[in-house]
């Protein structure tokens, strides 16, 4: 089933979930404030994961640092948040602060680390596990090992009321600034040049090298995005934990990986999908069984692969 | 004689020779130079994570295969033996059905996920082995009436091990067994193929070797023997739990002793392993000494602190991928 040339049989899936969980959860409110969840769940995802298989489709490099800059954000976030007070005034800094930072450690990951490995697939793994290891270690440094507390603002706090319908405010906000991340990268994409550019580049990169762009420019540019959307899917996801630790790059990484392999590698549209598929999956798992729950993302993925083993949109490079 | 049983491989250094062999009489007789329980345990170690070291090395190295589950299998073999004893009873028969109840598990899991992503890129592989490895380690830590949880399982060994001499060259013996196995492996016929596979796969498929096979045979002998590993570290510490391991950070040692020490090459591992165990053991007093000399100066007393020691082994790692990708054996060799 297409629409042009779009594929819309994943998004009947994400629907077809939706739908076959409210019948076997049967209570409406329940399923609502677990749909919330679940997106916002997946949202938080997508903006940490864009940036990661963006970078993978453009140049074909896989960052194993990236959970990095999901860490540094939640730590910028953190201690800007302590130093103003915590109040809803404090969001902003923090956020463009988290992303800040992440951008520029982004660009000087991408100059001194990744630079010397283009086109070597097993000594990047190498290389940026490498960097994962010493920023951890440096993030130590700088903040010390112990967990940091990320509050988040008073006017964030609580939940809205509809009837039985219980909201938090907080994952209103989530699913409302990743849906505003979502919609601006699909229009950078595919209204502006800049976004016909790495389009073009992911499709093939030598013809963009060819028609005079420099692809080398264009790639750091992703590079940096990638990073500075990270650090603020870092520091927001802090904020859903009200709480950071070094670990948090780690962990995130391992549901990256998930949703950008579910979503084939180097798509976006797929990896928005995916990341909306294990949100929701995994909120709806873990209301209905919660001993499922703990497997319920590698059991996505297996049976994603089973069915198209490129993932959800494949992207059209040998 | 010697090179019969290094299978033909020798060491082709004179540096290295005298290292290896420095290491090997160090360590067969650890328990006369060495007394003390703290430098016994080290030795024990240093043995376990040869073998460890050298079967990722047959991915790593030799296959150019990189799996971030290899903790996961040796994790698999810890908790055989651990709740195999604590269910039967600290008896050989025990041992031996734990072991091989480990080994199954571990051939299946490496051999599905293998033929699952190995058709696939480099990349693939280790994005899926770390995605099932995190969920492992979660299993483990979660169905703690099994596996104990995040405690982990404290168990009895059988009669033969309680003395801590017998216990470690039981460990001593079966890991130089096991590593001159892996030694006559990479050497063999088979071995060749999988450094065909590393150089250049399109070519070795189109010379009619099924390189997918070649592959997941090496993914499941890997595995194979880091269960084993697993068993013989549970049965030296008495003890098997998530934090000894399946945690991450040991795959992220064990990256680290493959690296250092040389991939590509068994001998590597003998390296990498021996300095990072020692390393791990001692560094942490030596950066201690700097530490509170540099009291009082900015910044340099956290970046010295004695739990930062895998910052200055990371910067290692990741100058010696850049400028010695074959490691300290590959640099002696050169020489």
């Amino acid at each position: 089933m297409k629409i042009g040339r779009f594929d819309l049989i994943p998004i009947l899936l994400v629907v077809a979930v939706t739908a076959g969980a409210a019948g076997l959860i049967g209570s409406a409110s329940t399923w609502v404030t677990l749909t919330v969840a679940g997106l916002a769940m997946g949202l938080l995802i997508f903006i940490m994961a864009s940036g990661l298989t963006l970078v993978f489709g453009l140049m074909d490099v896989m960052n194993f640092a990236h959970g990095l800059f999901i860490a540094v954000g939640a730590y910028v976030a953190a201690s800007v948040m302590k130093a103003f007070g915590g109040t809803l005034g404090a969001l902003a800094p923090a956020i463009l602060g988290a992303m800040l930072v992440a951008g520029v450690l982004g660009l000087f990951f991408e100059r001194i680390i990744i630079r010397p490995v283009y086109g070597q697939h097993l000594k990047q793994i190498l290389i940026t596990t490498g960097g994962m290891i010493v920023a951890e270690q440096l993030i130590h440094v700088l903040w010390g090992p112990d967990l940091l507390p990320l509050p988040r603002p008073e006017a964030l706090r609580g939940a809205f009321l509809f009837g039985d319908i219980v909201l938090e405010r907080y994952r209103i906000t989530a699913v409302a600034l990743g849906l505003l991340v979502f919609v601006g990268l699909v229009l950078v994409l595919n209204r502006t040049r800049l976004g016909l550019l790495i389009r073009a580049g992911v499709e093939n990169k030598e013809m963009v090298e060819a028609m005079g762009y420099r692809i080398g420019l264009l790639f750091v540019g992703v590079f940096v995005a990638g990073s500075a959307l990270a650090g603020l899917g870092g520091a927001l996801w802090g904020m859903y934990q009200e709480a950071v630790t070094v670990a948090i790059g780690a962990q995130m990484m391992v549901l990256i990986f998930i949703v950008i392999i579910i979503g084939g590698l180097g798509s976006v549209t797929g990896c928005f999908v995916g990341a909306l598929l294990v949100g929701l999956v995994a909120n709806y798992v873990g209301y209905l069984s919660p001993k499922v729950a703990l497997g319920s993302n590698i059991l996505i993925m297996v049976l994603v692969l089973l069915w198209r083993p490129q993932g959800l949109y494949p992207v059209g490079k040998a | 004689m010697i090179a019969t049983l290094l299978s033909g491989d020798l060491p082709r250094s004179r540096v290295l020779a005298f290292l290896l062999a420095g290491i090997f009489v160090s360590l067969a007789a650890a328990p006369f130079l060495f007394p003390g329980t703290r430098s016994l345990d080290v030795a024990a170690r240093i043995c376990v994570f040869i073998l460890l070291v050298a079967s990722y090395d047959l991915l790593l190295g030799y296959t150019g295969i990189v799996s971030f589950a290899h903790t996961m299998f040796f994790g698999i073999g810890g908790y055989g033996i651990g709740i195999a004893i604590a269910r039967l009873d600290a008896t050989w028969t025990a041992v031996a059905a734990g072991t091989a109840a480990a080994l199954a598990l571990s051939l299946v899991l490496s051999f599905v996920v293998g033929l699952f992503s190995l058709r696939v890129k480099a990349i693939f592989f280790a994005m899926i082995t770390l995605a099932v490895a995190s969920f492992f380690a979660i299993l483990a830590s979660q169905l703690s009436h099994i596996t104990g949880g995040e405690d982990g399982i404290t168990f009895r060994v059988p009669e033969l091990l309680r003395t801590r001499v017998n216990a470690y060259y039981v460990v001593f013996g079966a890991s130089l067994v096991l590593f001159l196995a892996l030694l006559r492996v990479v050497n063999s016929p088979f071995g060749r193929v999988l450094l065909a596979i590393r150089e250049n796969d399109f070519r070795a498929e189109a010379l009619g070797y099924r390189t997918v096979v070649y592959r997941t045979l090496a993914n499941c002998l890997g595995a194979a023997v880091a269960t084993l590993a697993g068993a013989l570290y549970a049965l030296w510490l008495r003890y098997t739990g998530p934090n000894t391991t399946l945690d991450f950070s040991i795959m992220i040692d064990i990256l680290l002793m493959v690296v250092i020490g040389g991939m590509g090459t068994l001998y590597g591992a003998v390296l990498g392993a021996t300095l990072f165990v020692v390393a791990q053991n001692y560094l942490q007093d030596a950066m201690k000494a700097v530490s509170s000399a540099a009291q009082g100066l900015p910044l340099l007393p956290d970046l010295f602190h004695p739990d930062r020691w895998l910052l200055w082994l990371g910067i290692l790692f990741i100058l010696s991928v850049y400028y010695f990708p074959t490691g300290i054996v590959g640099y002696l060799r050169r020489r």
